[in-house]
């Protein structure tokens, strides 16, 4: 594995006594793809403009391939920001505007020219080079804030909610977009976002966030299937949390049933949180079901039927591919390997180490 | 229904706008008799001095009002909010006072015996000038020159340059500050290439809003340069209300001034094109 590129180390950071980061230890690798997750106000866009060298931590390190960087201005750092807004110049067109970094490194103009059209090229706006910024729509004014940092060559790039503004269809291109140029370019991207499933799409490493506190960080099926608490089980795709008990090592109690499950080392009769995606329920003939409830609703999602099926102790949400009316009673069962369980509390203060 | 609401200002504007003009217009090109002539306007050549220091001490005071009201309103946009409402206040306080009245203060200050000279006797500056120089005066001339003129224009217009600025300036994106900075540019670079490109309507605005009243002020010159200085203003003046009693001549001067000043405006226009299509440009 290659080594840190990036750590930081006990990172807090206040404003007005208000602390919004409680302590960040985070390394992120040379060509990764990370990505910060949380909603909005966890500290994601601080660490990441703490990164960029916008806001000085008020304690903690941050290093650079092992040198201490807290200090040094972002005119001067190998790292480039892609904004929330693009904040492209609005008085430079296409060309200026991506080639204004190199202008200031006073790079000859005919490399200049080469590496922005290079650039154009990559990002999929040749013939845009004339073009005022201000007609662009909304898509090329992202592509080409872009390619404006991505022409530095930095080491490493930060983008912060870059596809925020963008529709939906626009958003899954980019994504598979910003994926391969990241692939192409070998550049380590540092990605801000508070959608799960942006999140789940581009990264190598998630991190998620919360009220200024790393909640997990691990590759998108780690986080995706092993979630360590409750928050990042309900904010990582939809969830049934419901309470249990664990029993003694493979075997939690809830519902008034016991289930076998693959979970060990939470003790005995230890009260847990249940984790089970709505699409690990499986609809069933009643000799079969580990659980019997009614169902109370049903909406067609297009690739499957969203159900809330009532049982005696929890109502559960389904995913399936079975339509079933509402007011019928069906059989549900789920598989050891698809419960999940979590640690009831977690404390706030809690450091974690990377989970890959 | 919209278009209605209009029409009081469009009768307004007939009345009070374009039937004075065309009233110059007429008057410009009509002798005493009322017949067409073309004499007024040669006559103006004969004043050309007057026009050309007109021209020169607007142009002097547009550019000290640059040169003072960038950096004012650059710093001043970037104060905390509640700071940047008091020197707003500060810098409308005096525009709040009557114009002739802050001009007479002037004329105290700037007076043989005035303020400022009491001032230059006290520390006894005037005495170490005739000890050591020479200098025959018991006071440094001040008002009744060129000086004092483009004093009390920058004073009366310096707001006019340092609003437009100060608008353009706090429209700014700071992301757009942060994207310059994030790709290399240390501040003054992002000042040269970002910043300041970005504040030129505001800039040009400010431009006008100072060169335009100044060019044609006859109360400062009045009262400040003594009628020793005769602008257009006071020279339009002086055949409207004055004993060289010539309203054709007037007019016509007016008009000839009218032109010059929109020729300005259309070539400090020109310097803005297509940098910009934000920011009013006043006209």
């Amino acid at each position: 594995m290659s080594k840190h590129l990036i750590d930081l180390v006990d990172i807090k950071k206040e404003f007005d006594g208000e602390p919004i980061l409680r302590g960040i230890n985070l390394y992120i690798r040379d060509k990764e793809f990370v990505t910060l997750l949380g909603p909005s106000g966890c500290g994601k866009t601080t660490t990441l403009r703490i990164l960029g060298g916008f806001e000085t931590p008020t304690s903690g390190d941050v290093l650079f391939e092992g040198k201490r960087i807290n200090d040094v201005p972002p005119y001067k750092r190998e790292i480039n920001t892609v904004f929330q807004r693009y904040a492209l110049f609005p008085h430079l067109n296409v060309a200026e505007n991506i080639a204004f970094g190199l202008h200031i490194r006073k790079l000859p103009a005919s490399e200049i020219e080469q590496k922005v059209s290079r650039m154009l090229a990559l990002v999929g706006l040749k013939g845009f080079e004339m073009r005022d910024v201000t007609s662009l729509s909304g898509g090329q004014q992202q592509r080409v804030a872009i390619a404006r940092a991505l022409v530095m060559e930095p080491r490493v790039l930060l983008l912060d909610e870059p596809l925020g503004a963008l529709d939906l269809k626009l958003r899954k291109e980019m994504q598979i977009e910003l994926k391969r140029i990241q692939q192409s370019t070998g550049i380590t991207f540092i990605y801000v976002t508070h959608d799960q499933e942006e999140a789940l799409t581009m990264s190598d490493t998630i991190v998620v966030m919360n009220r200024g506190d790393i909640q997990q960080i691990g590759t998108p099926t780690d986080i995706y299937n092993e979630p360590v608490n409750a928050f990042v089980a309900d904010f990582i795709g939809e969830s049934n949390i419901l309470p249990g008990i664990m029993r003694r090592d493979r075997l939690v109690h809830f519902c008034g049933h016991d289930f076998a499950c693959v979970d060990e080392g939470f003790g005995e009769d230890t009260p847990v949180d249940v984790v089970i995606r709505p699409e690990d329920l499986k609809i069933t003939p009643d000799s079969e079901a580990q659980l019997i409830g009614t169902v109370e609703s049903i909406v067609f999602k297009g690739v499957h039927y969203e159900m809330m099926v009532r049982t005696e102790h929890f109502t559960f949400t389904v995913h399936s591919t079975l339509c079933e009316p509402a007011g019928k009673t069906v059989g549900l069962s789920v598989i050891p390997y698809d419960i999940h369980i979590m640690h009831k509390s977690v404390p706030t203060a809690q450091k974690m180490e990377a989970a890959n | 229904m919209k278009k209605n609401l209009a029409y009081p200002y469009g009768v307004w504007m007939v009345i009070f706008i374009i039937c004075p003009i065309l009233l110059i217009v007429l008057y410009a090109f009509s002798n005493g008799a009322g017949g067409f002539t073309l004499a007024n306007f040669s006559e103006i050549v004969t004043y050309w001095p007057i026009f050309v220091r007109s021209f020169v001490l607007a142009f002097i005071s547009t550019i000290i009002c640059l040169a003072l009201g960038y950096p004012l309103a650059y710093l001043m946009s970037r104060q905390p909010p509640q700071r940047q409402q008091l020197y707003m206040t500060l810098i409308m306080l005096p525009m709040w006072m009557n114009f002739l009245l802050r001009t007479y203060a002037w004329m105290s200050i700037l007076e043989n015996k005035g303020f400022l000279n009491q001032f230059f006797n006290q520390i006894g500056l005037i005495a170490f000038l005739q000890n050591h120089f020479g200098y025959t005066l018991d006071y440094i001339p001040l008002i009744n020159t060129s000086g004092a003129v483009v004093l009390g224009m920058v004073y009366n217009f310096l707001p006019f340059m340092v609003l437009p600025i100060y608008t353009v300036l706090i429209k700014l994106d700071p992301k757009i500050i942060e994207a310059a900075q994030d790709l290399g540019a240390p501040m003054r670079t992002v000042f040269r290439r970002v910043i300041f490109p970005l504040s030129l309507p505001g800039v040009i605005s400010g431009l006008t809003m100072v060169f335009v009243p100044s060019v044609s002020t006859f109360v400062i010159s009045k009262l400040l340069g003594g009628g020793k200085h005769m602008l257009v203003g006071d020279l339009i003046d002086l055949e409207f209300m004055g004993n060289a009693y010539n309203p054709q001549l007037g007019s016509a001067i007016a008009l000839v001034m009218m032109l010059l000043i929109f020729l300005c405006m259309w070539v400090m226009n020109k310097f803005d094109d297509g940098s910009s299509e934000e920011g009013g440009l006043m006209l």
